[in-house]
């Protein structure tokens, strides 16, 4: 997936399920050259993108890049205007919502308000026709995976927000969906609340052994969750990957500046051999990095380089690494981390953030001191668009 | 907080303080926030209650060749003994005359009727309109709520008087009907139970639309995709959820429809027939044709004693849904 050629971090992506390195596996889910309009504006350009069984797939962008667009138009509310939407080998085009094997949770929850919580989880089960006693029981074993005991009489006003969530996901799960769709499915949620719930997501997937889609803006969710991310800008996908290729290797000045902080320094290569590459940046900044193909001496690139990466001193460090110096303008100290803006002498800022690993309750950077970033020469990734 | 009495017991000290916290939170009310507080319960007072009293007591009276046309009245010059003679003189006579009289009980029964069948009509008509206007494009709305209430712009009364012009003889539905072959004769139907039902449904079509109207749109749409994605084809998702969420609106419809027509007079008295009258009518007919104020106070008052079961419901369900934020 990735256009570059880096060094491969295959081992660092969660567990051994890598189908998508195979070239063989048919995946579950297939989108294929997909796009639609509304009425001025493109939602989705020429998708395609495959899923496979037993995924938890996390499409990331921001509001307005087709990521709900294509997530609805799996479960069937929205029509592609090209392109084919393909569930295990099977064109689902045709093929209404309450035919297919997919249920979804909504950002709503959309909880019917006039039944109780038993009738929420039951009501998929009602329309299949199952028996009495088999809906029984299968929603009382919903009920039971996801803490909801005792609440089967209360109706969804008289829940907390939690409850509320966890109803809507028993409702969505109780149906044993082929894939399961979360629409920002803990965006309602408190930020403690949303962090435990992120992991017993991940736990119920693994333990009914199904396939999530979960549509998110929120670039920790996603890396937590999901074993793989698409990310999505205007209707496009920038980069399908593992959570720690998206961070470590970005394809793209987009994707490196969307996930977390990022230091861009746009510069010429002067040189390229097989040990490494010299580039000279728009503002005198030399850099060494990493050595790639296809990148010849003259071509513009740009070199990223994550702030944590970056080494913060006040003593110049040897001559031989990649450093600048300049004026600590501004300091973010955040209990865990401290995240420093650096005014460099060429002018540009840059950041850096450093663990507050000491007990410390004078700062030992502060504003105005004179200090040195320095990083090692495989610290950046070089980006070519 | 008040200190306790020490000579208190736990559950003494408990409801001593529990009154003086109530008896300051009263105290610290201004007194022009108690002013705000009186105007509502005097308006009540000065305009429901008193006349109603007023109603209530000439019900009671007997009717007399006199000015006013009842008897007794309240002569405080009489002392003690004037006003022990006034109340020697009320009876429930009247009420008894109204259970013994069929005319009463039968106009009784025939508004309680026609307002039961119109309200039945009005829903069937009221519930697709409104269902049509919440599902209708965003800036349609505004526009589709406005014709909804432009009739009122007109005075109530030209619009039955319009209808007595479209449904006589020679009118508009007659021709039209005829142009169409639809009908070989032209029908009657000025003087005909069909008017009085044709001019309620018409008049009061608003009143049913509007509040069911007011639930559908606010409705949330993704719990009928949610349905949907459970398994729920189109047709049954309206059963199973939309009309239950609907219920709220179509019950303040139909009590907002119900307990006005019950007591409806000019629908029935413009395009009614002369042969069975509505209480309304009965109601005018006693008190202007016959001058028997008595008589006709007890139809009022036995009409407000019909009327307060779904009023009552009504206010309920209102304050649900205030609760309810709704």
């Amino acid at each position: 997936m990735n256009g570059i050629n880096q060094p491969d971090h295959s081992a660092a992506t969660r567990g051994p399920l890598a189908p998508w390195r195979d070239r063989a596996a048919r995946p579950l889910i297939r989108f294929d050259a997909v796009s639609k309009r509304f009425s001025n504006m493109t939602a989705l350009d020429a998708v395609s993108l495959d899923i496979h069984a037993g995924e938890f797939f996390a499409l990331l962008g921001p509001s307005g890049c087709g990521k709900t667009t294509l997530l609805r138009m799996l479960a069937g509310f929205e029509t592609p205007d090209a392109g084919r939407v393909i569930l295990d080998g099977e064109d689902l085009a045709g093929v209404p919502p309450h035919r297919r094997p997919i249920n979804m949770m909504f950002q709503s929850y959309a909880l019917f308000p006039h039944l109780t919580v038993a009738g929420n989880v039951a009501f998929g089960l009602k329309q299949d026709g199952l028996p009495k006693a088999e809906i029984g029981a299968r929603v009382a074993e919903m009920m039971t995976l996801l803490q909801l005991e005792g609440l089967d009489a209360r109706k969804p006003h008289q829940l907390s927000g939690g409850q509320r969530q966890r109803v809507a996901l028993a409702r969505a799960l109780v149906k044993r969906p082929r894939v399961l769709l979360l629409d920002e499915p803990l965006a309602a949620l408190d930020k403690k609340l949303r962090g435990e719930t992120q992991f017993e997501l991940m736990r119920l997937k693994d333990r009914l052994g199904l396939t999530f889609l979960i549509v998110t803006h929120d670039q920790e969710e996603a890396m937590t969750v999901a074993n793989r991310i698409g990310v999505m800008n205007a209707g496009r996908i920038m980069q399908v990957a593992t959570p720690p290729e998206i961070y470590e290797q970005p394809n793209s000045r987009w994707v490196a500046d969307f996930i977390g902080e990022v230091n861009l320094i746009e510069g010429r290569v002067v040189e390229s051999t097989a040990s490494g590459m010299t580039v000279a940046g728009a503002s005198r900044i030399v850099a060494r990095v990493s050595p790639m193909q296809g990148v010849k001496p003259d071509d513009t690139v740009w070199i990223a380089i994550r702030p944590e990466k970056v080494g913060i001193a006040h003593e110049p460090p040897p001559l031989d690494t990649n450093q600048v110096a300049g004026v600590v303008w501004e300091v973010g100290y955040l209990g865990d981390v401290s995240v420093y803006k650096i005014k460099s002498d060429t002018g540009a800022v840059m950041r850096a953030t450093a663990a507050n690993v000491a007990r410390l309750i004078e700062r030992p950077v502060n504003v105005g001191d004179r200090v040195w970033l320095s990083w090692t020469s495989d610290a950046g990734v070089v980006l070519t668009r | 907080m008040t200190a306790p009495r020490p000579s208190a017991t736990h559950d003494d000290r408990l409801s001593y303080e529990g009154l003086s916290c109530e008896r300051r939170a009263y105290e610290r009310r201004s007194w022009g926030q108690r002013l705000v507080i009186l105007i509502p319960y005097l308006w009540l007072g000065v305009f429901f209650v008193v006349p109603f009293l007023i109603v209530f007591k000439i019900s009671l009276s007997q009717l007399a060749t006199a000015l006013p046309p009842y008897l007794p009245i309240l002569d405080l010059s009489g002392g003690i003994d004037g006003v022990s003679q006034f109340f020697a003189g009320l009876s429930f006579d009247n009420y008894a005359r109204l259970v013994g009289d069929t005319l009463y009980l039968s106009s009784y029964g025939r508004s309680v009727f026609i307002a039961l069948t119109s309200t039945a009509i009005l829903l069937v008509i009221g519930f697709p309109i409104a269902y049509a206007m919440a599902r209708a494009p965003r800036r349609w709305q505004g526009v589709l709520f406005m014709l909804v209430v432009l009739p009122f712009w007109t005075s109530f009364l030209i619009r039955v008087y319009a209808w007595m012009t479209i449904l006589q003889h020679d009118g508009l539905l007659n021709h039209l009907l005829l142009t169409f072959g639809i009908v070989a004769a032209p029908p009657v139907w000025l003087a005909t139970d069909s008017a009085v039902f044709i001019g309620v449904v018409y008049a009061y079509l608003p009143f049913m639309v509007l509040p069911i109207y007011a639930t559908l749109e606010r409705m949330d749409e993704s719990l009928l995709e949610a349905a949907a994605d459970l398994g729920c084809p189109r047709w049954k998702s309206f059963w199973l959820v939309t009309v239950p969420l609907a219920l709220p609106g179509v019950a303040a419809g139909a009590l907002l429809c119900f307990i006005p027509i019950v007591g409806e007079f000019v629908i029935p008295d413009l395009l009614g027939g002369s042969g069975t009258m509505m209480i309304g009518q009965t109601l005018w007919m006693e008190f202007f044709g016959n001058r028997d104020w008595p008589a006709a106070s007890a139809v009022a008052v036995v009409l407000l004693g019909i009327l307060i079961g779904p009023l009552v419901i009504y206010q309920h369900l209102q304050a649900r849904r205030l609760e309810r934020g709704g």
